[in-house]
């Protein structure tokens, strides 16, 4: 198994979706349009030529105010085939949502509510899209560029550099 | 500065609330908090536990209470400053995680092929000295979880031997920032290698004696066969990897997968779960499969230790760290690194803008915190004592659960 093998079966079971090859990535990969995440995952998995059974990593990404983008990427592996494939899609920064992939990969589930958790992505038909790390009563996203911390928590003054609390 | 805080009733319910509610259980069920603060869980787990009974019907483990912003750290430190905080991830083999930090850095630099061979066998040799230690840890808690108490002071009495020996090479007992970006701290101390030697041909017959009093022990394996039955194909899906897939019966191991560092150069086999005392995938297998381990590290051990006083022999122009970087700044890229853990599979994530000397964004895959996830699988239906016993065959380090 290889990319240009991947590449063309993708292409010739996704014919109106755009493909577009990963610059300085490893492993290298395919960013794709964020509402062909699943359909690409369920045939990457399914499929018997790439057999992607082990979703290494999802991870997302906060590209900052200027660019307004956020990412979230994909690491696949697959175990038979011993081949790494990174998949991305880029989201709309102030309105994240894309397609949750737990029900192919049953490992997605934590690692989606992580990239929930800190970075405020919404994965729709996620079954328990809760915060993971955090309290549930945290107030904002705090892997997000411009996040600010409140200054206090139940009443606990968060000692910062960056706030300004009066002594 | 002072802190106050104001007491309310209702924070614990807000800040970590339950998933189930009292109102939705059938009449039999009830809701049973297990944790943060048992013994049993690890460190600081809490389950939330729906029973019928004894018989447990649903799990929910709610975790981050040793969440210490690992990432956001990641994002404003230089990679060599970041490397100290990779310790504390895995705290019981820190060696590994620093290592797995290292290599990823390296290979974004482009260094992996300079680093000197000494080097690398030090890294493989203090790095399995840390996996045996972990294991350690693993069987000797496992056996207090499901009420053998002996086998814990045995671990626990020769992992000091381990702890002491990676004390006299960095400094530190078990947070050690040891191995750096291309290259060590320091070489190892000189009649490291000699001491090395005899503690393994101490630690040999330990293992047998272990396997004797808990591994084959009855009660052991009455009480860990057929329990926690792990589905091969469930693991996969859940991304679950180290010794709690090879229990299952998968013989994948990055070490040979993927061949980093010197293992190609090393002989050592790679146990799997055959389901001898029940169904493959079961806690005994797992617990075996981590006892197998440890005789095979003790074998990686000696190799590297051969290597070190004869072929990359001690010499005094040697300096371990000769390669390492003045300047660490990758060019920019996106860069998975994955290396093999006593937990797992542990991943780092790098963004590296090729500006700075800082990433902007490094993500830790942990493998304890993939592992945990399959907990509610695996336990719905069992007895509540065997609850425990799935908790501890899973080896969970909470500090890299939550990072």
């Amino acid at each position: 198994m290889n990319l240009e093998k991947t590449d063309s079966l993708l292409r010739a079971e996704f014919p109106s979706t755009e493909f577009i090859a990963l610059e300085n990535s490893t492993p290298a990969g395919f960013l794709i349009p964020t509402e062909n995440i699943h359909s690409v995952c369920a045939f990457l998995h399914a499929n018997e030529n790439t057999y992607f059974d082990h979703l290494a990593c999802l991870t997302a990404i906060d590209s900052g105010v200027e660019e307004n983008t956020m990412e979230v990427v994909y690491t696949l592996y697959s175990i038979p085939k011993n081949f790494h494939l990174t998949l991305k899609v880029v989201l709309d920064r102030p309105n994240p949502i894309v397609d949750s992939v737990f029900d192919i990969w049953g490992g997605a589930n934590w690692h989606e509510r992580e990239a929930f958790d800190l970075f405020g992505i919404q994965f729709t038909n996620h079954p328990d899209l809760r915060r993971i790390l955090l309290p549930a009563d945290w107030v904002g996203h705090p892997m997000r560029k411009d996040y600010k911390e409140d200054e206090t928590y139940h009443g606990m003054t968060i000692e910062h550099p960056d706030n300004k609390v009066s002594e | 500065m002072s802190t106050t805080y104001t007491f309310k009733e209702t924070h614990l319910n807000d800040s970590e609330p339950l998933k189930h509610q009292v109102s939705e259980l059938k009449s039999e069920e009830m809701i049973f908090n297990l944790g943060p603060q048992h013994p049993s869980t690890h460190g600081v787990l809490r389950l939330e536990v729906i029973t019928d009974g004894e018989i447990v019907r649903d799990v929910v483990p709610h975790i981050g209470y040793l969440h210490r912003c690992f990432e956001k750290h990641a994002e404003k430190l230089p990679y060599n400053q970041t490397l100290p905080f990779t310790d504390r991830m895995d705290y019981v083999a820190a060696m590994n995680n620093e290592w797995a930090f290292a290599m990823g850095v390296e290979r974004m630099l482009g260094i992996e092929n300079e680093i000197p061979k000494r080097v690398e066998y030090i890294r493989v040799l203090v790095a399995e000295m840390n996996r045996l230690a972990s294991h350690f840890v693993a069987i000797g808690t496992f056996g207090m979880d499901v009420g053998a108490f002996t086998p814990f002071l045995w671990m626990m009495r020769d992992r000091e031997h381990i702890l002491r020996m990676l004390e006299w090479a960095s400094g530190a007992r078990m947070l050690y920032n040891y191995i750096w970006v291309g290259g060590l701290y320091y070489d190892l101390p000189v009649g490291f290698e000699e001491q090395c030697k005899e503690f393994c041909d101490y630690i040999k017959p330990k293992f047998d004696d272990l396997e004797n009093l808990l591994i084959s022990n009855k009660i052991f394996i009455d009480r860990t066969a057929n329990v926690g039955v792990l589905d091969r194909d469930l693991a996969i899906n859940y991304a679950v990897t180290g010794p709690v897939l090879r229990g299952s019966g998968l013989r994948f191991d990055l070490r040979k997968v993927d061949g980093y560092s010197v293992y190609p150069e090393i002989d050592f086999d790679v146990p799997i779960g055959k389901g001898e005392m029940g169904t493959t995938g079961d806690c005994w297998d797992r617990t075996w499969v981590r006892m197998m381990e440890c005789r095979e590290s003790v074998k990686i051990i000696e190799q590297s230790l051969e290597q070190l006083t004869a072929k990359n022999k001690r010499t005094k122009e040697f300096d371990p760290r000769e390669k390492v970087p003045k300047k660490i700044r990758p060019k920019a890229q996106d860069f998975y690194v994955r290396a093999e853990n006593p937990k797992g599979e542990l991943g780092y994530f790098f963004r590296a803008e090729g500006k700075y000397d800082i990433p902007s964004r490094c993500k830790a895959r942990a493998p304890s915190f993939s592992n945990l996830s399959v907990l509610p699988e695996i336990s719905r239906g069992v007895m509540l004592a065997d609850l425990f016993a799935i908790v501890g065959s899973l080896d969970l380090v909470m500090g890299e659960v939550d990072r």
